[in-house]
Order: structure tokens, then sequence, then C-alpha cells
């Protein structure tokens, strides 16, 4: 298991005039509709607790409402909790001061925003250097050290264009160079790419990834696209009204959906694309049939396994050893949706 | 009945009395502090004598053309550069190019103290909903009061001259700008705030990186309408020994000249639409990036 990078414990967050009053009630039970009923006071969170491990892709998921957008602000302290505990590298990010609290902005963390969030009279260069001038670096090297990011990013040749001049996804490119020109090792990414059209999405959705096959930085990666979410999540996590329901990799979420809202959620997603043959596999340690690296997806064996004729497939890890195999039926029926009549797939 | 028939008024002795009162007070006040603040505020009439000398003084084809460069620097308009000339050379052609140079000289400093004073107002507005809630009245005053009435405490406090004027003048044209800067400074945009934070801007990163440059086109009609209300003060600033356009005006009306009146009104419609095409275009220019164009 990776280190844990982000440690939030027991946080809870409750909008209004007495969020300390209204947590009594909260922890009494009361519920996010009725804390408002009755008391007039929004929860935005009750009792998350998310580990993020270093390096990787956390997604947290959840439609409009649930909380998602306050949570990865509490990461950076841009909203106060009304209780609990953000812990980064071991230290507790709610209880820094706020000269403490602007050098991990300034140099731990770097966040990309929903709407971009460009400066309108700063042109493209200036807006990818913004977080290195903020840092007290001289224009002049800050710029040189920001192009790198725009080239990057593949905004060479725009760098003297002023975000309006832009289309959404270059304008997210200057944003995405922006956040990474500061080195921060942690990227908070809102909804970065929700404004953008399906295929720019994607494309940044490929930008993100293949920056992060060499950066290796700690992602925290807010959507409500469940596509998304599984297609970049090293880890997902699903919020629902303020409370975290669901935590683990996207072939946990497929395969064992906590509960019945997440079963809805997922009933659309193309389960042969996402579901990769490790989790369903049998452990074994020889097998007959095509090798099968044990990140291939269920649709991609299926093809595989149909073209040379053969019924059972041999699953290999990364060093190309044997760890199990592939039955054609199991693999069928993980990709059946469960709710049409299919009982739960056994795997592993 | 009595009661409903006649206003229960106060006492025609305690009224007496009240507002005695109050006119002692404040003569006590100005006798005791008047000399204080007169001395407080000769930089400002030093200034002001010195810009009227320097614009009458100067050979007038050098100022028109200093002005003309002004006007092409604010607005890079041939047309506009060429009305500027004509309008100052039928003035001057008039007979009013001294009048005009003085009022040029009192309203730019009025506008240069506007601006000194009323953006950090708007900002400490901006900041906080309470200085909010206590200088706005105070601004609706300065803008509904018969400027005739606070003319007479400034009179009584440093007398007759250039000062007065300059003071009554500036409270008068003042408030737009003070608002204007608190209305842009809360409308910029909360995302952009919000990122400045994520990146860790202290407060003046913030105001000076962010607020300022994004309120500056709210920020810039403010100066615009400052300047314009300040060129409407000139004639009421006249009456208390304000040299310039105002005071022929002044005359014409005592007297019922009415081309008098007509030639100094316009000289000063003409200077207020310089001011305001010049002001706004440079406005307009400022906000160039907002626009998409110039792509290349």
């Amino acid at each position: 298991m990776a280190k844990i990078k982000i440690k939030i414990s027991n946080l809870y967050k409750v909008f209004g005039d007495n969020p300390k009053a209204a947590m009594e009630h909260v922890r009494n039970g009361a519920t996010k509709q009725s804390l408002l009923d009755d008391h007039r006071h929004v929860l935005g969170l009750r009792d998350i607790n998310i580990d993020i491990p270093e390096k990787k892709i956390k997604v947290v998921m959840g439609l409009s409402g649930s909380g998602k957008s306050t949570l990865i602000r509490h990461i950076n302290r841009l909203i106060e909790p009304t209780e609990g505990q953000v812990i980064v590298d071991g230290e507790d990010v709610l209880a820094m001061s706020q000269e403490e609290l602007r050098e991990f902005r300034r140099h731990k963390s770097s966040m990309v925003f929903q709407k971009f969030a460009l400066l309108p009279h700063r042109t493209v260069a200036q807006n990818a250097a913004y977080g290195l001038t903020i840092q007290g670096i001289a224009e002049g090297e800050a710029a040189e050290r920001a192009q790198r990011w725009i080239d990057r990013v593949g905004l060479g040749g725009f760098e003297n264009h002023f975000p309006a001049q832009l289309s959404g996804g270059m304008q997210q490119r200057v944003g995405l160079a922006r956040a990474l020109a500061t080195d921060a090792e942690i990227l908070l990414m809102d909804e970065a790419f929700s404004a953008l059209d399906p295929l720019i999405r994607t494309d940044m959705q490929d930008i993100l990834l293949d920056l992060q096959e060499e950066l290796h930085k700690t992602i925290v990666f807010i959507t409500h696209d469940l596509d998304e979410a599984l297609r970049i999540g090293d880890q997902i996590a699903i919020l629902r009204d303020g409370e975290s329901i669901q935590q683990g990799d996207p072939q946990d979420i497929i395969l064992r959906p906590a509960d019945d809202y997440i079963s809805d959620f997922i009933k659309d997603i193309n389960r042969g694309r996402v579901i990769e043959v490790r989790s369903v596999m049998a452990k074994a340690a020889r097998a007959s049939g095509p090798k099968l690296p044990m990140d291939t997806a269920l649709e991609d064996a299926l093809q595989t396994l149909a073209s040379v004729g053969k019924d059972t497939g041999t699953v290999v890890d990364h060093d190309g050893k044997t760890i199990g195999k592939i039955d054609i039926n199991a693999a069928i029926t993980a990709m059946a949706r469960p709710d049409r009549g299919t009982s739960q797939p056994r795997y592993k | 009945m009595d009661f409903f028939a006649e206003f229960p008024e106060m006492g025609r002795q305690d009224l007496r009395d009240f507002k005695k009162g109050i006119d002692a007070s404040f003569r006590e006040f100005s006798r005791t502090y008047g000399e204080a603040i007169e001395t407080f505020f000769e930089p400002l009439l030093w200034f002001l004598v010195w810009l009227e000398k320097l614009l009458t003084n100067a050979p007038w084809p050098i100022v028109i053309i200093v002005i003309c460069a002004l006007a092409w620097l604010g607005s890079r308009s041939w047309k506009l550069v060429a009305g500027t000339a004509a309008a100052f050379l039928v003035i001057g052609y008039l007979g009013m190019w001294e009048d005009t140079m003085a009022t040029l000289a009192i309203i730019s400093v009025a506008t240069m103290l506007c601006i000194v004073l009323g953006i950090p107002l708007g900002i400490l507005m901006a900041r906080s909903n309470r200085v909010q809630s206590a200088i706005t009245p105070v601004l609706d005053i300065m803008q509904t009061i018969p400027s005739f009435v606070y003319l007479i405490p400034v009179v009584m406090l440093l007398g007759i001259g250039k000062v007065p004027g300059l003071i009554a003048v500036c409270i008068y044209a003042i408030p737009p700008i003070v608002r204007l800067t608190n209305l842009g400074i809360r409308l910029v945009d909360k995302e952009v705030l919000e990122a400045a934070d994520a990146f860790g801007a202290d407060y003046r990163q913030r105001l000076f990186g962010v607020q300022i440059p994004l309120a500056l086109p709210n920020i810039f009609a403010g100066v615009n309408q400052t300047i314009m209300m300040s060129l409407a003060m000139v004639v009421i600033a006249s009456m208390i020994g304000v040299k310039g356009l105002g005071l022929p005006v002044l005359r014409a009306i005592s007297n019922q000249y009415l081309a008098l009146g007509l030639l100094n009104g316009l000289a000063i419609v003409t200077l207020a639409i310089i001011f305001d095409r010049v002001s706004q275009e440079y406005g307009r220019r400022l906000q160039a990036h907002r626009q998409g164009a110039d792509h290349g």
C-alpha cells in the first residue's frame, strides 16, 4: 500500500449562522433534510474519512449538492471546517497559522478550477506564471519556468494571447499549466474538465494521465461524471448528501456496489471496458489458453479468446507470471448488468 | 382640537437658541481650528496656484499641443485629437482662454484629490460591510444636499477663495468614484479571487494583482463621473471665489447677459465632452483583453 499523503478524518462542515450549535443536532442524528427544515443550517459534509495515497489519482465523485467541491476546498482550507482534521504529510492543515497556510498553498498544493478562473487581464504566459509570481519569483525567471509547462500542455505560440481569446479547452490547459508550474506535490482538480465538450474532455484526460505518468503527483480529482472517474481514478470515493458512501478502486465500485444508490449509478456503465480480467479470474498457478495481462479489459479479453477459439485464458501479471485463469462464461457473467436478473458474479 | 390643527412646534425662543447654539459652537470651532485647517490645505493651494499659473502663462500653442498629446495618449483617436484642438482654438478665439485654463486647473486638481481620497475609501468599503453601511449614507448626503448648504460651513471655516472652492467641488464630485470603486471590487469574479487564494496570494497580491485590475473599468467609470460632476460644480464654486468659466456665467445670470452666459456655458460643455470622450475611450482600451479581438 502506498504512503498516505493526505488524511482526512472525521470532517464535518455545517453552513449557517451558528454551525457549532447545529453540530449538536448532527451528532444526534439529524439528516441533511431535517437539519435544513428544523434548524436552517445546511449540512455540507458529515463524518468524512478519506485517505489519499501519495502519487495516485483519487477521484471524489458525486452529484451536485453531494459536497464534493466543499470537500476539496478543505484540503487547502479555502473553506474552514466545522470539525475534523486534514493531515497532509503529518501536518494538520487546519491548525496552520495564516502565514503557514499561505506557504502551504504557495508551495505544496495547487488547484485547477471548473470555470478556469484565469486572470482575464493577464496573458497566457503571465497566467501560467501566476503561482510563481505569487511566490515572489522575479517575472523573468517565472516566465522561463512557466514556459516549459505552456509547451507541455500544447499551448506554445499562444503565450501572448489573453484568456478571452482562447477556447474553453485551451483555457483549461492554461489552468493546468498554472497549477503545474509551481511544482507542488498536490494537485487539486475541482471538476476541472466538467465545463468542456466531451471530445475536449477526453483530450484533457489524456493529457492529465500522460503528465501523471512522468510527474507522479498526488491528485485529488472531483467529478460528477462516472466515466471520467473510472477512466482516470486509481481510487474512487463516492459522496452523497455530504457523506462518503463507498471508497475503493474502480473495479471494487463496479463489482461490489455498496448500496442501491451506487448500483443505480453504475448501471449504464460499459462494464466490459472497465472491469479487468484480474477482478474476474480464478486464482491459479497454471492455466491454459492465450496469455492476458491482468489489467486487460473484459471486452478485449473476450475478443482475444474468441479470435483463438478458446474458452479459457491465462492471466499474467506485469512480469508475465501466471496468476490465474479466466473462464469465458465468468467474463460474460461479469459483463452482464447485475440488475437484469443475473446474480452477482463471483471473483477471486 | 388645537393639537391637530396646528403642528406642535418647538418654542420659538428654544428654536432660536438651538440654532444660535449650533452657529456659535461652529464659529467657535472655526476660530480655534480655522487657521490650522488653512495651513493644512496650504500645499493644495500652492499646487493649484502653480498649475493655474503654468497653464495661463505658458504660450497657448504649447498648451494646446500638450492637451492634444494627452487626448491622443488617452484615446488613440485622431478624430478626437482634431476635435480637441479645434475646440480649444475656438475657445481662445472667443476670448475665454484664461478662464478656461483656470477651470482646467481646478478640475485637474479636484479630480486628482478625488482619486487620491476616493479610491482608498472605496477599497475600504469593499473590504467590510460595516464600513460600507457607515459610508453609504454620508455619500448620499454629499450628493443630495443642496451645494449652497455646505458652502456655508466651508466658507465660515476657510473664507472665500480657491481652497474652499476646491473643497466644495470635491464634496460634490467624490461620491461616484468611491461608490464605483467599492462596486467594482465587490463585483470581481469570486472564482478568480478563490484562485488567487488557492495559490497563496496575500492581501496586497489579491488587491493589486486581482481586485483593482479587474475593477478598473468600474473605477474608471467613477473617475469619468467625478470629472463630469466637478465641471458641473464650477459655476457654484465661482460664487465663493474660484476663478474660471463659472465667474462670467455668474455675472451673466445677475446681469442678464445672454451671450456671455451662453458662450461660457458652452465652453464648460465643450470641456466636459472632451474629458468624457477621452476618458471613456481610455477606459475601453483598458478592457481590450475582454473582447477576444486582436488575434495574432
